[in-house]
């Protein structure tokens, strides 16, 4: 039930936020974690400050669709579950979660981060599809950066499952080395619009004070996959150049963080 | 009897390695995280808060809800379809019953307490991780409480009484039996209980006294978990006033170079973790 | 043979025996039953001569007459306001509790109080259905207009105020800042000129993770000292 609307705006137009950080600062810490569900194929718990998200992969084999049939597919769900805050209610996903997981869904996608073509076993058949669940545990704001993160880091730590010889299903219970074949690394960044200034990283109360927001996937090497402006209010072109500088610079942040929790790994 | 050993080297009345924290999730009003073996369940609780619609409110005392859920990506086999089903809605209904007994609203006529629980993993027992978590997290957020509620499956496979059956066991491929039990701390007396396979009644009087003593082991593990969330942090001595001023200085020192804070809190954190 | 199962002052959790026979009596939390008394609530124990008892460590805010509460306008009705509490239960605030001036049959309520404002107000009666009556009838209630409200667990309160104040009074000192404390949980901070909001906000919620760790106050105090440089 807080609501600090008018004092975020006025803080933001000083160029100051509630908790002192600056516009353009992450919260601290940043963590990503991975292999938190064994009965996942691929998991990560990410957590951005108060902000917890799972994402966790699992693996099916499938018929390709016929307008790619040797391809494989990748879906995403989102489910913003009441354990995760007051404000969610049980029962099937609204629009929040549906945005959700089409955001992150489109960041993959779009960008081909994964090469569809290997994941096909036989043609017109067979072929691996990837579902991405995401879930916070604690909903403390920006979901979008987080479900990236984690959704990034589910896949990147994904093993294939061994496939029957004798059935041709799936083997749940046997392991292999094989990880997906990742082309890209997108990630997305959040920025919001406060007033007549730009902030990213924001806590719920921030997010409820958002006049717009736009989120930028992009990869490595700075390529734009998807886009997802929300919030009431326009925005100029000029804001979304801007928005889009913002946003690069910040998922190169983001990657480094990423890069570091992968390193470790190995 | 053919089961003699058990599939993972347990001793019969032996559960595997159980780990609980309270307070985990900073939105709830209360939270706590059970797991036992592979089966690993997040309880949050929200309230006493306004019952809608109401129609449902009880004007004597407030109720609770519980919502049991398995992650998408929980189960050992393929992916599970979101969605309310008849398995978690049973299973909801029975973790309410698990719990109620032992928790007085009195004092928040009209109102209702939501209990969310929700799972990363399971390898069987997710109903009695879900009744252990869920009691953690309901102390945790100060509700009024008459007793912890406890709970363990016990059984019987190949003509062994066992405790706390994993997934392998439940599938032994021999006569089985599953019987999820729930138990106040004090008196002992049960609150869930559900069986499924075969059993004789002078197994399921023994599996129940099994029940009864593992219990209690569990119950000191959920003890832990609250009052390690008020332990004092390593090395602070409260009633020494000098070491104490020592002490907050280090810390205030800390919190001045804020980075290092962050990463010095992590390792302790993760050292609690460990321990 | 009465005897006392716990130390004065230690963490216990519902169900836990806290003593044994007739000579001790069940305080706030606590509970008999036959010849024993148990806790009902995770808090730490206190012992005054016969009576053992149990502060609650968080949980619910049980409204109560005098109360100084913070509450946030939902809806308005013809008779006046009502308000969200912070708790299961709302609150009505009706227009003569409200101000003291006149207010014309047909005034617009909004010009007065707004939906989505904050108020501190006192209760002023509560029902055993918990319906709550507030008022704003006294010079230290008043509508909150700029600053920033923040939440900790109600059970805490107590110690954010400190005994006769002295703990609100400190961090106010140090970070020139008002501070009205809403025992509902909810606190109004709002800065003087040059004063620091961030920082009596980090107060109270060092107030609020340590309040059951004795020392408080000199700890407080040190951290409020170095963060401002005394």
């Amino acid at each position: 039930m807080i609501n600090n609307t008018k004092t975020i705006i006025q803080l933001a137009s000083e160029g100051k936020r509630l908790d002192n950080r600056g516009l353009l600062d992450y919260r601290q810490p940043i963590k990503i974690e991975t292999s938190i569900s064994k009965s996942a194929e691929g998991s990560a718990k990410v957590t951005i400050g108060d902000t917890v998200v799972l994402a966790g992969v699992k693996m099916s084999l499938e018929k390709p669709y016929s307008d790619s049939p040797n391809e494989g597919g990748i879906m995403v769900n989102a489910e913003l579950i009441p354990l995760s805050s007051s404000e969610y209610e049980p029962g099937p996903p609204g629009i929040k979660a549906v945005e959700l997981a089409r955001v992150t869904d489109r960041g993959i996608r779009e960008s081909h981060a994964i090469d569809f073509k290997k994941l096909c076993i036989e043609k017109g058949e067979k072929a691996w599809f990837v579902i991405i669940d995401i879930v916070p545990l604690n909903d403390a704001g920006n979901l979008f950066d987080a479900a990236g993160l984690a959704a990034l880091a589910a896949l990147k730590e994904t093993r294939l499952r061994p496939i029957d010889e004798k059935t041709g299903a799936v083997d749940y219970k046997g392991t292999t080395d094989t990880p997906l074949p990742l082309l890209k690394e997108t990630l997305s960044v959040t920025v919001g619009k406060v007033g007549n200034h730009l902030m990213v990283d924001p806590t719920v109360e921030e997010e409820s004070s958002f006049s717009a927001r736009l989120t930028v996937a992009t990869d490595k090497t700075g390529t734009i996959s998807a886009l997802q402006k929300g919030g009431d209010e326009p925005m100029t072109i000029e804001e979304v150049g801007q928005i889009v500088d913002i946003a690069l610079d910040k998922a190169k942040f983001l990657r480094s963080i990423m890069d570091e929790c992968f390193k470790n790994k190995k | 009897m053919a089961y003699e050993k058990r599939l993972d080297g347990r001793k019969i009345n032996e559960t595997r390695p159980m780990e609980a924290k309270a307070g985990v999730i900073p939105n709830a009003d209360g939270s706590a995280f059970f797991k036992i073996g592979a089966t690993a369940a997040y309880a949050a609780v929200y309230g006493p808060k306004e019952m809608v619609p109401r129609f449902l409110q009880d004007p004597k005392e407030g109720q609770i809800r519980c919502h049991y859920n398995m992650l998408p990506f929980s189960g050992s086999g393929e992916r599970i379809r979101p969605g309310n089903k008849r398995r978690s809605q049973e299973i909801s209904m029975v973790l309410k019953a698990a719990l109620k007994p032992v928790v007085d609203l009195t004092d928040f006529p009209n109102s209702v307490v939501d209990i969310h629980v929700e799972f990363p993993q399971t390898d069987a027992g997710s109903r009695c991780a879900a009744v252990c978590a869920a009691s953690i997290a309901l102390a945790d957020a100060g509700i009024p409480m008459k007793d912890m509620i406890s709970s363990i499956a016990v059984g019987q496979v190949d003509g062994t009484v066992v405790a706390d059956l994993n997934y392998n066991e439940e599938a032994y491929d021999a006569i089985v039996s599953d019987i999820p039990v729930a138990m106040t701390n004090n008196s002992k007396q049960i609150t869930l209980l559900q069986m499924d396979g075969e059993i004789s009644k002078e197994d399921l009087m023994t599996s129940l006294e099994m029940a009864k003593e593992v219990c209690e082991e569990i119950y000191i593990v959920q003890k832990n978990a609250l009052k390690d969330k008020y332990k004092l942090p390593e090395g602070f001595v409260a009633k020494k006033p000098k070491t104490n001023v020592e002490k907050s200085n280090d810390k205030v020192t800390e919190e001045k170079s804020k980075p290092e804070t962050e990463s010095s809190n992590e390792k302790s954190k993760e050292d609690k973790e460990k321990q | 043979m009465s005897e006392i199962l716990v130390e004065n002052k230690t963490v216990v959790i519902p169900g836990e025996i806290l003593a044994k026979g007739m000579d001790y009596l069940p305080g706030e939390n606590t509970y008999r039953e036959g010849e024993q008394i148990f806790s009902k609530s995770v808090g730490l124990t206190s012992i005054s001569g016969r009576v053992i008892k149990v502060t609650s460590l968080s949980g619910p805010y049980k409204p109560k007459d005098g109360d100084k509460i913070i509450c946030k306008v939902f809806d308005i009705t013809l008779s006046g306001w009502r308000l969200k509490t912070n708790t299961a239960y709302n609150a009505m605030l009706n227009v003569k509790d409200a101000t003291r001036r006149f207010v014309r049959k047909d005034e617009d309520l909004t010009k007065i109080i707004d939906v989505n404002d904050y108020i501190v107000a006192k209760v002023i009666r509560v029902t055993s259905q918990k319906l709550i009556d507030l008022s704003m009838n006294d010079p230290d209630l008043f509508k909150i207009n700029g600053g920033r409200i923040i939440k900790i667990n109600s059970q805490k309160v107590p110690r954010v105020i400190g005994k006769q104040g002295s703990m609100v009074s400190m961090i106010k000192k140090f970070t020139n800042c008002d501070i009205t404390v809403g025992q509902n949980g909810l606190i109004f901070v709002r800065k003087r000129d040059n004063g620091n909001e961030c920082l009596a906000e980090k107060a109270i919620k060092l107030v609020e993770k340590e309040a059951h760790i004795g020392g408080l106050t000199e700890r407080v105090e040190t951290f409020l000292k170095s963060e401002t440089n005394q």
